[in-house]
């Protein structure tokens, strides 16, 4: 009884919910049917080649061939367990960070932000102590995605929180190059950076440097990135009462020592969902580096649907390509939504 | 080490005792700093240039393209200048733009509205459109619907073909040209109409002011356009036709002509700039929305306004003043991003003048300032718009 | 008694709105003084310029014999010789009540950690707000959040007490438990500038009541003749509109 008034309230309650309701059905009824087909009853998901896809349904077996090339790039197979031993730190480390009382959890925060970074540059380089050297050339797929984003916003959000306060400072040198910096890169789109670093930047370095590309992709995307973090946190710092600083200030705290007591800690929590949101759309962003030549999840897919023996598949491909970023932008946009309620009823 | 600490100390003490030193200090720094930095990259960048022969100045406006731009609102061939490149690929960043503001509005409107609906079908139907368009980058959608839909349309002589005169194909679709005669009479009436309209809303405001008595002002607005330009279009004998495009066949190639071509490039960009930017704008409406207080409502309910009266006056007023602001911003976000992917979905054709030129030029290693110019010209734009909203 | 608070023709402008006008003022040792007027009169504005939370633009201020100017080193001395006890409480939200009170000890005063919680706990149990001392300042009532924030200044063992309308956000109830904690303050001998509208406060415990209004000091008196004798006519006016 209970789901027929359900039903009644929510889907029929007047004349137009009960149209809209219908209208919907309808859409469902035309619409899902066929690509259910597609997508799984009709589609092929095993086999070694094109010929293997048989039916009208979707060829699964591109996916499944590729899928090594998509996640790790043109990284040399034997050579894998590198990047999977650290992704499996990073992810161990995340898992652990929930389980520990709050000292262990600052250790784990030194360690991610710090020791972790180089800790995986030597992994996935290599060149020393016996590991093999793999260039930055054939790194690419969903690791590459990854490595870019996590690295970047590692670093961005020291120089974010700086900018943000140099934005405040009562000091106008300090002041005007805080706005020029954050106006200059948010002014410009994250394709003019990327191809700035990649071609252009090589000449403004003395003659025969060679700063490695995914080096430059990564300052810029930092950077450019850092603009945005700065504009986020300084909303959070303007929503802290004066109040608060006259109590740092009356206790007889400076600049410094009260804004790193007092005011960052307030203000970083008040921020989190717009710091999410930046790294969401860092993370959507990171397709563009394909533009200048860096093989991230999207350009492998491209590079692939162009092989002569996997012509006309590319919607298979980019159905998966969709499917893995939906997945993670997902789960983080739910994420940050769920920190925030947390961070709301904990004040 | 204890030395250390005793400079440290020593330093500490000099500090406060001259406070203008904190002040100044750290700024010189900086100032010094940057012009190191600065001095540094310029002395690199003008060897380098010089090494390879790159001249800088925007002398280089003058000369000849010398490539073709597929799709132009004006005149355009390999015989024009760079500057008249630079005013063909600035149309038709208006024009894309436009058209994908236009859409997203009114998508992300009607997505944000029905999210608020009570139907919970609706609701959560337009919360997975939301999820799912925000949540794919734009760029894989560009290359889906270009490479994965446009491409799967037949070729040229196999068209589909809608409503009898609608051709769609993997070169594009073409509709009809719009053919008017007398068409200025119609654009007096355009003009005439408008100014009764305002004429109208002037006095019938006037007139409520004075007496109370109201007019219905968007009914009368209405017949007023209808009529006036009705009465243009009889007298002016202003006259309408269509050219329908008619398939041409030159040395074995296809080709449509005489109609209106909109490439598939132009179609895949402006469908997923639309989708993904309504995303955002169908949040902020609904941000917009919820954001007046009930206590709003409640009140105008209180002093005896009807529902429609209470929308009206009382809530989207409000909620325009908060939903406007960040979807002007989204404005400017679709703007930006049309500029980076007219490259990577158009392997032939360049929408934007920039690629065209940093692409033909990279080789001869010509004019690295024209990007320069085009950043330039790009942070004006994005600034005065910002300012004017 | 020499004067611990000396302000000498002290002038400050927002803009070009002068909110102080020549005023002249000495505070003595263990004197507790009542600045009272009506809202815009300049009283929060002077007492936030003794520790340099406002700077004046002409005039002196000299605070245990150290002069207030630009001079960084002067300014922190005076701040962690005075504590200020604010209208809105001000308390570290993101800090537990303990850690809001030891915090400044241990990074401006340098104490160890234990020493800063014995100092801590002295002043919370003075204030009687002890058994709180672990919760954060959103689980208190306003009256134990002024409390607390009346023991974080405390802990900084100062001279000289400012309070800036300390009981002006709280309920009724909660009033009488703070001004008992500032009069057990006063009675111990602490320096006290209270601004406030509690005459009853005033009449128990001030030496001296100052009237301010339009940033100029009106009247100055001893409590007794400030209360029975008022001479200025502004005074008459305030004093008969808030004793009723």
């Amino acid at each position: 009884m209970n789901l027929v008034n359900w039903t009644r309230k929510n889907l029929f309650s007047n004349w137009h919910d009960t149209l809209l309701t219908f209208i919907i059905l309808f859409l469902f009824y035309i619409s899902i049917p066929p690509l259910l087909s597609w997508m799984f009853f009709d589609a092929t998901f095993f086999g070694t080649s094109k010929k293997d896809c048989s039916g009208t349904g979707a060829c699964w077996v591109f996916i499944q061939v590729w899928l090594k090339r998509f996640t790790y790039g043109m990284y040399p197979n034997d050579q894998i367990w590198r990047i999977d031993l650290a992704f499996i730190i990073f992810f161990f480390v995340i898992g652990a960070y929930f389980f520990v009382n709050t000292k262990i959890k600052k250790i784990l925060f030194i360690f991610l932000t710090i020791i972790f970074p180089f800790l995986a540059i030597f992994l996935f380089h290599g060149g020393l102590f016996g590991l093999e050297e793999v260039e930055t050339r054939v790194w690419g797929g969903l690791f590459l995605t990854l490595f870019i984003s996590v690295f970047s916003i590692i670093f961005c959000f020291p120089i974010g929180v700086l900018l943000a306060m140099g934005r405040r400072s009562k000091l106008p040198v300090i002041r005007y190059f805080s706005i020029g910096f954050i106006e200059l890169w948010r002014g410009v789109p994250l394709i003019t950076v990327l191809f700035m670093a990649a071609v252009m930047f090589p000449v403004f370095l003395p003659s025969g440097t060679n700063l490695d590309k995914l080096v430059r992709v990564i300052i810029a995307i930092t950077l450019f990135e850092s603009a945005y973090i700065a504009e986020v946190i300084r909303g959070g710092l303007q929503a802290i009462p004066k109040g608060q600083y006259d109590a740092a200030n009356s206790l007889g705290m400076g600049y410094w020592k009260s804004h790193i007591l007092i005011i960052l800690p307030q203000a970083l929590k008040i921020v989190i969902p717009g710091v999410a949101n930046t790294f969401i759309a860092l993370f959507k962003d990171t397709p563009l580096i394909l533009v200048v030549g860096l093989m991230e999840l999207l350009g492998m897919v491209n590079m692939a649907k162009t092989n002569p023996a996997w012509l006309g598949l590319a919607t298979e491909g980019y159905v998966f390509a969709a499917i893995v970023y939906f997945i993670f932008c997902f789960a983080m946009s739910r994420y940050s939504l769920r920190l925030e309620k947390q961070l709301k009823t904990s004040n | 080490m204890k030395i250390l600490s005793k400079t440290l100390n020593k330093i500490n003490i000099f500090l406060e005792n001259n406070p203008k030193i904190t002040i100044y200090f750290p700024q010189f720094l900086i100032i010094l700093v940057l012009t190191i930095i600065i001095s540094y990259f310029s002395l690199n960048a003008s060897t380098n240039m010089a090494a390879r022969g790159i001249e800088t100045g925007f002398a280089f406006l003058k000369n000849k393209a010398s490539f073709d731009i597929q799709f132009s609102l004006i005149e355009f061939d390999s015989n024009d200048s760079y500057a008249r490149a630079y005013l063909v690929g600035l149309l038709n960043t208006l024009l894309v733009s436009g058209i994908g503001i236009f859409f997203a509005t009114v998508i992300g409107f009607f997505v944000g509205i029905i999210r608020l609906s009570t139907n919970i079908l609706a609701s959560k139907v337009a919360e997975a459109y939301i999820e799912i368009f925000r949540n794919i980058p734009l760029l894989l959608q560009i290359f889906f619907w270009y490479f994965a839909v446009l491409r799967l349309l037949p070729s040229s002589e196999n068209s589909l073909i809608l409503f009898d005169f609608v051709f769609a194909n993997i070169k594009g679709i073409y509709v009809p040209r719009f053919v008017w005669t007398n068409f200025n009479f119609l654009t007096y009436g355009l003009v005439v109409s408008i100014l009764a309209i305002y004429i109208f809303r002037f006095y019938s405001k006037k007139k409520q002011d004075l007496t109370g008595v109201q007019v219905p002002t968007f009914t009368t607005s209405l017949i007023i356009f209808v009529v006036i330009n009705l009465l243009f279009i009889i007298i002016g004998n202003v006259g309408l036709s269509l050219t329908y495009p008619v398939l041409e066949t030159n040395r074995g190639i296809h080709n449509y002509s005489g109609g209106v071509s909109v490439i598939p490039e132009l179609i895949a960009l402006a469908f997923s700039l639309s989708l993904y930017t309504s995303t955002f704008i169908a949040e902020c409406v609904r941000a917009g929305i919820l954001g007046i207080d009930k206590g709003q409502k409640e009140a105008a309910a209180s002093i005896g306004l009807s529902k429609s009266q209470i929308l009206k006056l009382i809530v989207i007023p409000q909620a325009l003043r908060i939903i406007i602001p960040p979807v002007t911003n989204q404005y400017l976000n679709l703007t930006k991003k049309f500029i980076f992917s007219s490259r990577n979905c158009l392997p032939r054709y360049c929408f934007s003048f920039c690629w065209y030129c940093v692409d033909a030029n990279w080789q001869s290693n010509r004019n690295c300032l024209d990007y320069d110019a085009y950043i330039l010209n790009f942070k004006y734009i994005n600034f005065t718009v910002y300012e004017l909203v | 008694m020499q004067s611990i608070i000396e302000l000498k023709n002290v002038n400050k402008w927002f803009g070009e709105f002068q909110v102080l006008k020549d005023i002249n003022l000495q505070v003595s040792q263990k004197e507790k003084i009542v600045i009272c007027g009506p809202s815009g009169s300049g009283k929060s504005t002077l007492i936030r310029c003794i520790n340099r939370l406002e700077e004046h633009q002409k005039g002196d201020i000299i605070v245990d014999g150290i002069t207030l100017d630009a001079n960084t080193k002067n300014i922190e001395k005076i701040r962690s010789e005075v504590g200020m006890v604010f209208q809105q409480f001000n308390l570290f939200p993101h800090l537990t009540i303990l850690d809001n009170c030891t915090l400044a000890p241990i990074w401006v005063k340098k104490k160890t950690k234990k020493e800063a919680e014995e100092i801590a706990t002295k002043y919370l149990e003075k204030v009687q707000i002890i058994d709180q001392a672990k919760k954060f300042p959103g689980q208190l009532s306003g009256g134990q959040q002024q409390r607390a924030a009346i023991a974080r200044a405390l802990c900084m063992e100062p001279n000289i007490m400012l309070f800036d309308e300390p009981t002006s956000a709280l309920d009724p109830e909660m009033i009488k438990e703070v001004l008992d904690v500032m009069v057990d303050l006063a009675n111990g001998g602490m320096t006290m500038c209270v601004v406030t509208h509690e005459m009853g406060f005033a009449k128990e415990v001030a030496d001296r009541v100052i009237f301010m209004d339009e940033g100029k000091i009106v009247e100055e008196k001893p409590t007794q003749q400030f209360f029975n004798n008022p001479e200025n006519e502004r005074t008459k006016l305030f004093l008969s509109q808030i004793l009723n």
